[in-house]
């Protein structure tokens, strides 16, 4: 929180992407959120990675519930479409406006507490229907808004500001994710951008449901000794598999890796993505492997990040449903609503 | 790169860029601050320490400041520098009081020659000490060239008399219309020292043909200038040439228009852009219908038995030869004779020493300048002192403002015994800003204002008299403005590697990009790796120790606005918002501590 607007006034040899816009013309309000807040740095990178894809801002539709990390899309974006629904509640609007308009990108951000506990139901059906998305949560370990109670994220046996240890197992999303059928997965850290903006670029580019853990110590209540999630415990045990590039339009590919090193995984929309293996055992094509890679390395200790599963081929919701390609509101009335003629044949159809 | 040591007083001093480019290095963000605070005696103060002038340079500085201004590197126009301090002069309350009181003697006695503002800065620094200052002077007045060369139109009289009356009202000693005709007489006077600051008074010639023969119509620039000054002069023909491009050519084509000169010229060798005039004073000489007329190179004064009728010119073009170096060469168009009444020639100016004898012991070089000492400005007589336009050259009021303090501390410092190679080094104070967990104790909020323009006077009213001033100035509401615009380059951003936990929130919130967390490398690599390009290599980057995950801080000096963004938003207080305050040594300055080697 600051009491000064943010200068209008910005470096003056900034780049600008292919729409003439710099990384500046993406951001939103400036933060209420408390200094040093990990959910900025999440902020940060939608806006380097929406910069970086030269999205068009009113192409975007950013849909959240409640928590700190739900207020972020106020701090983004400040010219795209926005909800900010009710707690644990963004995937059905998500889901619902996503079948309305499926032309728009659909930013869902959400909280650990607002995905794992109080809409631990409404995450997991909208990753395992494949609604077309990006769904973040930027996941601290607990209810930052509320001050700092643990969330169904934090470990058991770590430890609350005021000394309390965690008895409750904690849920891994992106194990949960990966067990829903989410065509993109992935887990990041707020500290490390390098890694989170490819992240985000290479899941608005993926044509299904891509799921991003992003840890975001709250650096108010969960940024101790003894927390799972804060700075320090996370960059000890960050365990990277694999690092991306995002590779849009003409750019051709950058050669200087080394030859075996790189693998690239081309998109719906066309982008390609380079992976560079840090792990070589990892297989990001293999969702079971995953799942047992994942599972190993938590018992040991480790937060395994990267891209940590993907399928270039995947389908969404509406592929399924077989629904009308144009968004709801190009469609006129008596399309929309054919009449009784028409409901007539449809019942007859179904006796 | 190593990390920046902070505590160097250069260091932050350069950030401060409209102070470091100042000749005197006056504390521009501090007088402007006081400006916005509706202080103007407390800013006209600061300046008066540093530039002993503020009235006089808010009017005529150069403004080396202004181009230098970080303002200029973030939007289009630079903070209006000296104008604000004009402001602190025309605003503020009666300062009598604040002035340093004449002294017990010392005993000690200091010659001047010229009483310009080399000279009088010197003797500013030296009468409180309780030298006994003796400025002597050809022209009955103190003030030397603003007095007599720039126009009353720019300087009032009333500007200068004030001005000049604080230092001699210091007990310095006046003695007008007594010109030094040898400087072998005046060593015999024994004084303890001497401070030559006579200026360089001579205009140079243009030898073309018809200049004897029309010798009644052409006139030197700087000698009609000062004849103008002294009332000798009152009128000019109607159509006059003024020849050369520097700033004496924009007095004399603008005097000449308030002469009576209708059709007023300004022709130049070289292009337009390559003029010496600042390219305010075009812009003013401009306005009041004279044009300036390029590629043009005098070859002879026309005349008819004695009568100048006009001057004919050679067109020229620029050539640029194999390493850039710029050639006018003839453009092969036939030359152009341009019709006239009198002609202003003003092609530059020289030095001139024929009252300095031989043998005093002052060497000169091949060029005949006196060989002068760049740091200490003593010649090669350690007795005698030069400074101002007699030390190197046609410089301007505030150079030889700089020059008068330097020779000033050398002049104490060999007359209370001490190594005049010693220098001092300045005294810094440092301190937080901060006054709660958003509040700063300065203005932080960046405004998006363009520069405001100076009112001037209405042009008719301006050219019917020659002793009516131009620029109206700032009204309080304008400069309060204009104030907001400075950046608080003296405002720093301090940061502590202790502190940091790298949580990014301060390059997250930058507006200008200027912090960047990266692996340390060279200089040349680290400017590669910044979040911004680094288009400035002279601006220095801000480097850290290492941190914990063996990266650095790295910040881009160049273009940070000073907001204290970074600082509110570090949950640790890693960044701190400090204010430098640089206090130049003069002349009995308290006690320096630090001190480093003028060689
Ligand atoms: C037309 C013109 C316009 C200018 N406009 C500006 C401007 O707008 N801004 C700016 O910053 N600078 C301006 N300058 C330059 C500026 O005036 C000088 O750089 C500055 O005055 C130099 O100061 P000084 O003390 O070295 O010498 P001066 O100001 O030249 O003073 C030298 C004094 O020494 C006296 N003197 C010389 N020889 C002797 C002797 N033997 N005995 C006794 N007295 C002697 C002279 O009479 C003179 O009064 C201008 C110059 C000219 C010619
Ligand atoms: C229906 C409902 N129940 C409870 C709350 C109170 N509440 C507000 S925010 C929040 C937890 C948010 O936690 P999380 O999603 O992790 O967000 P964070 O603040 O940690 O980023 C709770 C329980 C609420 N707003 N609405
Ligand atoms: S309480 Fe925690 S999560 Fe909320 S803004 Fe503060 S640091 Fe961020
Ligand atoms: S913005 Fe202000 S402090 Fe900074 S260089 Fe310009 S005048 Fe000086
Ligand atoms: S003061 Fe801090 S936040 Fe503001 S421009 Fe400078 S480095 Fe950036
Ligand atoms: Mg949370």
């Amino acid at each position: 929180m600051t009491y000064i607007a943010k200068p209008k006034f910005h470096h003056p040899g900034l780049k600008k992407n292919e729409l003439g816009y710099t990384h500046r013309d993406y951001e939103g309000k400036i933060s209420t959120l408390c200094a040093g807040c990990g959910h900025d740095s999440i902020t940060a990178s939608i806006i380097e990675a929406c910069y970086e894809l030269s999205i068009e801002p009113h192409r975007v539709a950013k849909i959240s519930g409640i928590g700190c990390s739900s207020k972020t899309p106020d701090y983004f974006l400040g010219n795209s479409h926005g909800f900010n629904s009710v707690h644990g509640r963004m995937p059905s609007v998500l889901t619902g406006a996503n079948l309305a308009n499926r032309d728009l990108i659909y930013l869902g951000v959400s909280g650990d507490g607002d995905s794992a506990s109080i809409g631990f139901g409404q995450f997991a059906h909208s990753i395992r229907r494949g609604v077309n998305m990006t769904y973040i949560v930027e996941n601290n370990g607990v209810y930052g808004l509320t001050k700092g109670q643990f969330s169904a994220t934090a470990d058991r046996g770590s430890k609350s500001k005021k000394g309390v240890t965690n008895t409750d197992n904690a849920i891994d999303l992106v194990a949960i994710a990966l067990q829903l059928g989410a065509t993109f997965v992935a887990r990041s850290f707020s500290g490390d951008k390098a890694q989170l903006v490819p992240l985000i670029a290479a899941a608005i580019g993926h044509k299904g449901a891509s799921f991003i853990d992003v840890i975001s110590p709250c650096i108010a209540f969960n940024n101790h000794a003894g927390s799972t999630k804060s700075f320090d415990y996370v960059r000890e045990h960050n365990d990277a598999v694999n690092r991306l590039d995002v590779l849009v339009g003409r750019d051709p590919i950058a050669v200087d890796y080394a030859p075996g090193t790189v693998q690239v995984v081309e998109q719906h929309d066309g982008s390609k993505i380079a992976l560079r293996k840090i792990d070589a055992d990892y297989d990001p094509h293999d969702r079971l492997g995953a799942q047992t890679f994942l599972a190993r390395h938590a018992a040991k200790g480790q937060i395994v990040t990267g891209l940590l599963y993907v399928d270039p081929d995947a389908e969404d919701l509406h592929s399924h449903l077989n629904t009308v390609e144009a968004p709801l509101n190009t469609l006129e009335a008596d399309t929309l609503c054919p009449g009784s003629a028409a409901l007539d044949k449809f019942n007859a159809s179904l006796r | 790169m190593k990390p920046t040591d902070i505590a160097a007083p250069d260091y932050f001093h350069k950030v401060v860029d409209c102070q470091w480019a100042c000749p005197a290095h006056t504390p521009v963000p501090e007088y402007i601050r006081l400006i916005a605070q509706g202080r103007y005696s407390d800013a006209y103060m600061i300046n008066w320490k540093s530039n002993v002038f503020p009235g006089i340079l808010g009017r005529t500085c150069d403004r080396p400041c202004e181009p230098a201004c970080r303002r200029g590197r973030v939007e289009e126009t630079p903070v209006a520098i000296c104008r604000l301090k004009r402001v602190a002069a025309d605003f503020k309350d009666d300062i009598k009081h604040r002035l340093p009181k004449p002294s017990a003697k010392n005993g000690k006695r200091v010659a001047f020659v010229g009483g310009g503002p080399a000279s009088l800065t010197v003797a500013r620094d030296l009468a409180p000490l309780g030298y006994h200052c003796t400025v002597f002077d050809g022209d009955p007045e103190a003030g030397g060239m603003m007095r007599t060369q720039i126009p009353k139109f720019r300087l009032p009289n009333s500007v200068i008399d004030e001005e000049t009356g604080y230092i001699l009202n210091l007990g310095v000693e006046f003695k007008g219309g007594h010109r030094i005709e040898s400087m072998k007489a005046l060593l015999a006077e024994k004084y303890d020292a001497i401070f030559v600051g006579s200026g360089a008074p001579r205009g140079r010639e243009l030898d073309i043909p018809g200049r004897k023969e029309a010798a009644a119509h052409v006139h030197i620039g700087i000698d009609w200038l000062s004849s103008v000054s002294f009332g000798h002069t009152d009128k000019i023909g109607k159509r006059v040439i003024v020849l050369g491009g520097g700033n004496t050519a924009m007095d004399c084509c603008r005097t000449a228009r308030r002469l009576g000169g209708e059709d007023v010229k300004v022709i130049v060798r070289s292009g337009f852009e390559e003029m010496k005039a600042s390219p305010w004073e075009k812009e003013d000489a401009i306005h009041e219908d004279i044009p300036i007329l390029n590629f043009l190179v005098p070859v002879a004064f026309i005349h008819d038995n004695g009568k100048l009728t006009g001057i004919t010119f050679q067109k020229v073009k620029a050539e640029y030869d194999a390493k850039g170096r710029r050639n006018l060469v003839p453009s092969g168009e036939p030359d152009q004779t341009l019709e006239c009444d009198d002609v202003l020639v003003a092609v530059g100016q020289e030095n001139a020493f024929p009252w300095i004898e031989q043998d005093c012991g002052i060497e000169f070089d091949k060029w005949h300048m006196p060989k002068v000492d760049p740091k200490t400005f003593v010649s090669t007589n350690p007795k005698v002192f030069f400074g101002g336009d007699a030390a190197f050259g046609p410089k301007n009021i505030i150079w030889a403002v700089a020059q008068g303090h330097d020779a000033a501390l050398s002049i104490h410092k060999m007359l209370s015994g001490e190594d005049i190679t010693e220098r001092p080094l300045p005294e810094v104070h440092v301190s937080s800003q901060k006054m709660g967990i958003h509040e700063w104790s300065y203005d932080n909020d960046i405004s998006n204002d363009k520069r405001f323009k100076v009112p001037h006077r209405d042009k008719v009213i301006a050219l019917k008299d020659i002793r009516t001033e131009v620029e109206l100035g700032y009204d309080v509401k304008l400069a309060l403005g204009e104030a907001h615009r400075c950046l608080n380059c003296d405002v720093q951003t301090v940061f502590s590697t202790s502190l940091c936990i790298e949580c990014d929130a301060c390059v997250d919130i930058c507006p200008m990009d200027c912090i960047t967390f990266t692996e340390n490398g060279e200089e040349t690599d680290l400017r590669h790796l910044l979040k911004a390009p680094s288009p400035h290599p002279d601006q220095d980057l801000y480097v850290s120790s290492d941190l914990k995950t063996g990266r650095v801080m790295v910040k881009d000096e160049d273009v940070c606005l000073h907001c204290g963004l970074c600082a509110e938003r570090c949950p640790t207080g890693a960044w701190d918002m400090q204010k430098y305050l640089i206090e130049m040594t003069h002349a009995g300055s308290a006690c320096p501590t630090k001190s480093r080697s003028a060689a």
